[in-house]
């Protein structure tokens, strides 16, 4: 379980997050929503601890990650994190992406490595493809790449953020099946999205913040289809408007 | 012309001499070469990281290694250290000096490279556990390498025409041993035109084999 507790998070004078409290539950798919700017990034580095926070205390299984105590390395094999920008270490093959941290962290033979990346690329459907680099995979190939890679530190929770919005409309549907998938499998995940109808469909419960709070937190049903702070009904308003231009723009 | 003539025969009695100054000059080189890289490595990443103790400490040494003439350097090693009692030997000295001058550009080089590569990169590696130097180790320097390739080895030859100021501390390297051949026969062009011919031999070569090392490495 990840409890976040009061967490505050500023850069300089700017304070994204303002005292968020947040528990995520083993098997759950917890979505976060909100506009441009509001944290949602920024929670997420801070729950892996890529980020320092300034207040409050985030727990994964009853281990503080800020607690300077922590090891942090060994704290962040439990929590596979996925970019909007993919990431693939480009200088490596796809087999190589996804072995390189079983080997280094890990510590597994580079045999044993090779064979699980190569387990990780099947299931994610991009067993064919070990031995090309990232230049030559597509944005949601690579995609699928990033989330191999973190699957195979064989993690508790995965964290994911955006991870279709650099993609081309024709290529999201693949990454949301390979998310799909995990989910079914019962993986832990937190979901940072601008896909209101994944949220819906997927979601076992949707958080919706607001200028570093959460403002509303409830099931994908409640929050969604019948939002009851004023906030949450105006961004999901302005987002359907979005979604609908894009769509119109897609036809046209 | 007005009647130099070229005596190539004293050049070869004098061959076996010149080659084990050029093996002198070779492993100054290489050896500086390695040193330097080593030192650079992570001066570079203090530069880039723009302030604490480590960065003010590399910045210092870039700046005097670059904006320092470089016999001065040498004469720093050998003669300056002499003066506190410190005696090196002028091999050391031109080992030392060379890698310091090295580690001097190298750092600047790598810095270069490594603003070339996205910050993302390192959170990447990090998210899946990597520590620090393990993610600059697989991660960083790898493609930082890739962008910086040909002014890292034109650094490492430049590194070894500097090398040939042993001369002037007595080292018996390539030009040591030619000034010594030449000042016993004084057929100064003969032998330095050799000698100049055996650095570029020797340049190429490492500009070849550093090629090749790319290569394999790159697979490109
Ligand atoms: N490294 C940083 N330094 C300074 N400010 C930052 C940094 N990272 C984020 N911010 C600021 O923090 C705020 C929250 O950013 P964050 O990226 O978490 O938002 P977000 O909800 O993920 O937005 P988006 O939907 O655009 O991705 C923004 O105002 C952003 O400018
Ligand atoms: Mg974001």
């Amino acid at each position: 379980m990840i409890e976040i507790r009061s967490v505050r998070k500023t850069f300089g004078p700017l304070e994204v997050l303002k005292g968020i409290s947040l528990d995520v539950n083993k098997g759950e798919l917890l979505c976060l929503i909100g506009a441009s700017g509001s944290g949602k990034s920024t929670l997420l580095q801070c729950i892996n601890g890529l980020e320092p926070i300034q207040g409050g205390e985030i727990i994964v299984d009853g281990v503080s990650v800020h607690d300077p105590k922590t090891n942090i390395n060994t704290l962040r094999r439990k929590l596979g994190i996925v970019f909007q920008q993919y990431n693939a270490f480009p200088h490596l093959t796809a087999l190589e992406n996804v072995a390189l941290a079983p080997r280094v962290v890990a510590k597994r033979s580079r045999s044993d490595a090779r064979a699980l990346a190569q387990k990780h690329l099947d299931h994610v459907g991009l067993g064919a493809k070990a031995g090309s680099l990232p230049s030559k995979l597509s944005g949601g190939q690579q995609q699928r790449l990033a989330i191999a890679r973190a699957l195979a530190m064989e993690p508790t929770y995965m964290l994911f953020d955006e991870v279709t919005s650099a993609l081309d409309p024709e290529l999201v549907g693949e990454v949301l099946e390979t998310m799909r998938l995990l989910k079914a499998e019962g993986m832990t995940m937190v979901v940072v999205t601008h896909d209101i109808s994944f949220a819906r469909e997927s979601a076992d419960r949707v958080a919706f913040l607001h200028q570093g709070e959460v403002c509303e937190i409830g099931t994908a049903a409640e929050v969604i289809d019948r939002p009851q702070q004023p906030q949450t009904q105006k961004f999901l308003r302005r987002e359907r408007q979005a979604s609908l231009d894009m769509l119109e723009r897609t036809v046209a | 012309m007005n009647g130099y003539h070229f005596y190539w025969s004293t050049v070869w009695q004098s061959f076996p001499l010149m080659l084990a100054g050029a093996w002198v000059t070779i492993q100054i080189t290489f050896l500086a070469f390695i040193i330097g890289t080593v030192i650079a490595m992570p001066m570079a990443v203090a530069r880039q990281k723009g302030e604490g103790w480590a960065y003010r400490v590399s910045t210092s040494w870039v700046e005097l290694a670059r904006n320092t003439p470089a016999v001065f350097q040498l004469f720093v090693f050998y003669f300056g250290l002499g003066a506190f009692h410190i005696n090196i030997p002028s091999y050391a000295a031109v080992l030392i000096s060379v890698s310091f001058n090295n580690a001097g550009y190298m750092t600047e080089i790598f810095r270069g490279g490594l603003s070339a590569i996205p910050r993302q990169q390192m959170s990447a590696a990090r998210s899946l556990g990597m520590t620090s130097p393990q993610s600059f180790m697989h991660v960083i320097f790898p493609q930082m390498f890739k962008v910086i390739f040909l002014a890292y080895i034109t650094q490492g030859i430049w590194g070894m025409l500097n090398s040939s100021l042993g001369m002037l501390v007595g080292l018996q390297d390539l030009t040591g041993a030619t000034q010594y051949a030449q000042s016993v026969s004084f057929r100064t062009f003969e032998f330095f035109i050799v000698a100049a011919g055996m650095y570029y031999l020797i340049a190429k070569g490492l500009q070849f084999s550093a090629l090749i090392a790319f290569r394999l490495m790159y697979r490109s």
